[in-house]
């Protein structure tokens, strides 16, 4: 009888043992020090709407981009509300590596040439040594390919160029919210009127809610520090849509005032306004081709 | 009686511990790759970040799978498939916990290559499933290669597919497991 509990305990223990054994084979083995991790998925594209998004190209990526952008709505149903006009870009972007993209594009609006480069400097991440945010670096130039308004006059090719430096600061702050700010250097070799800066400055806001895996709303804004105050059509770009994400394509549909598709022209060329209902539809269409492959 | 018992339960507990650091096989090195066809494009990708533990004494076997180390030929595959797929920052890693179920037919002490059966709770996705699959047991020269080959289906583990691309992605994943062991020195 006296041995009674001891069985009992002795059972208990060996009961705990095995069981011990069996629920943690990892342990000893599963590193379990937190590892850096790099943040990606910050926009569905790499750009927010007209604005470089932190968001790079992978590696040997080739991003083909058709923009489109129609007329005002407000022109009612005789012009099928901005439908039956169109001003496109078709572009092209390559990622050199994790950190740098380039691309150029041509426009519709006084068939425009443009190209930049994309450096990120710093990528937002986890784990040691985190980063909170990232910073990109784009510079960009712009060449006009219309006709001169006045052959007569002495034209250089010079007067064509223009060029932009930008800084991109984001932060994906949750899996559904992310947030950009960019300032903006414009520099015009020509401008139109005497008065118009040469150097513009602009302060570039950006964003994106994560509404569904594949739907995000998307706002994307530039404040124009030093305009011209006697152009008083001039206005402030403003884009608002959703961007929509199907394996291989990203489609950004939005309302936006700008007819401009790249820095130089949303920046000086919007005179359009959102409360005067002048807003077009427009639609990016980004499709990725995997063009060279890692060996795995 | 007392005594005697005493005797029983340090004898266990002193054989547990020593045999849990020799029997142990592990790696963290292990490789997992999932392969499937589809209409539109055959989806590929591979890990070579998986920890592996096996004990040889009792068959218990376990896998932690790290899902962000599937690397894909086509990285915005890679991006879609962590981010859409198999939510990797929510679900980070996969886990399998099992046991060989006839462990007793594989003599680790010989070379040799053995038939298996392993059974076990497979979870992904947040999801945990019962599975079961064939696989082999090769002992050589002190080291244990465990290989196997098993279907599994996303629907299964709750991982959508979006209907505009149904048709062109396959509901059914194979899966190919190659681990080299060696044994633990804990």
């Amino acid at each position: 009888m006296k041995s009674k509990p001891i069985s009992l305990v002795l059972a208990t223990f060996v009961a705990l043992a095995s069981r011990a054994q069996d629920t943690d084979l990892l342990k000893g083995v599963a590193d379990t020090t937190p590892k850096k991790e790099y943040v990606y998925g910050a926009f569905k594209s790499t750009r927010v709407i007209m604005s470089h998004s932190i968001e790079m190209l992978r590696p040997g990526v080739l991003d083909f981009r058709i923009l489109h952008r129609f007329g005002n709505v407000n022109q009612g149903i005789s012009e099928f509300f901005g439908l039956d006009q169109a001003t496109t870009r078709l572009g092209l972007d390559y990622g050199i590596s994790n950190n740098l993209t380039v691309g150029i594009g041509r426009g519709t609006l006084k068939k425009e040439v443009d190209g930049f480069v994309k450096w990120r400097i710093i990528q937002q991440s986890t784990g040691p040594k985190s980063m909170p945010f990232s910073l990109v670096a784009v510079g960009g130039s712009t060449v006009v390919g219309a006709p001169w308004s006045d052959p007569a006059r002495k034209n250089l090719f010079s007067s064509r160029l223009g060029y932009y430096g930008q800084a991109v600061i984001g932060r994906k702050f949750s899996e559904r919210l992310t947030l950009q700010l960019s300032p903006i250097l414009l520099h015009r070799n020509f401008v139109e009127l005497a008065a118009d800066p040469n150097d513009l400055f602009a302060a570039g806001f950006g964003g994106r809610l994560k509404l569904s895996k594949r739907v995000s709303l998307n706002v994307d804004y530039y404040y124009v520090v030093n305009q011209n105050d006697a152009r008083t059509e001039l206005h402030n770009p403003l884009s608002i849509g959703f961007d929509i994400e199907t394996g291989g394509h990203v489609f950004q549909l939005h309302f936006t005032n700008a007819i401009g598709m790249n820095e130089r022209a949303f920046l000086t060329e919007t005179t359009n306004r959102w409360g005067k209902g002048e807003i077009q539809f427009g639609f990016n269409i980004s499709r990725a081709f995997q063009i060279a492959k890692k060996k795995t | 009686m007392f005594r005697k018992n005493l005797i029983i339960l340090s004898g266990l507990v002193l054989f547990a511990t020593v045999t849990n650091a020799q029997d142990r096989y592990f790696t963290k090195t292990g490789q997992i790759d999932f392969f499937s066809k589809a209409a539109l494009e055959d989806i590929a990708a591979k890990n070579n970040t998986v920890t592996a533990v096996l004990d040889t004494k009792s068959g218990a076997m376990q896998f932690s799978v790290p899902m962000k180390g599937f690397e894909f030929e086509k990285k915005l595959m890679q991006e879609h498939f962590n981010e859409n797929y198999v939510e990797s920052d929510k679900y980070p890693k996969a886990d399998f916990k099992g046991v060989v179920a006839n462990n007793a037919a594989v003599n680790f002490a010989k070379d040799g290559t053995y038939n298996v059966t392993v059974k076990g709770k497979l979870t992904i996705h947040g999801v945990t499933k019962d599975v079961e699959a064939p696989g082999t047991i090769k002992v050589n020269n002190g080291k244990v290669d465990a290989a196997s080959t098993f279907n599994i289906k996303l629907s299964d583990y709750n991982i959508s597919i979006p209907a505009v691309v149904k048709d062109k992605i396959s509901n059914s994943i194979k899966i190919s497991v190659d681990t080299r062991l060696e044994p633990f020195k804990g």
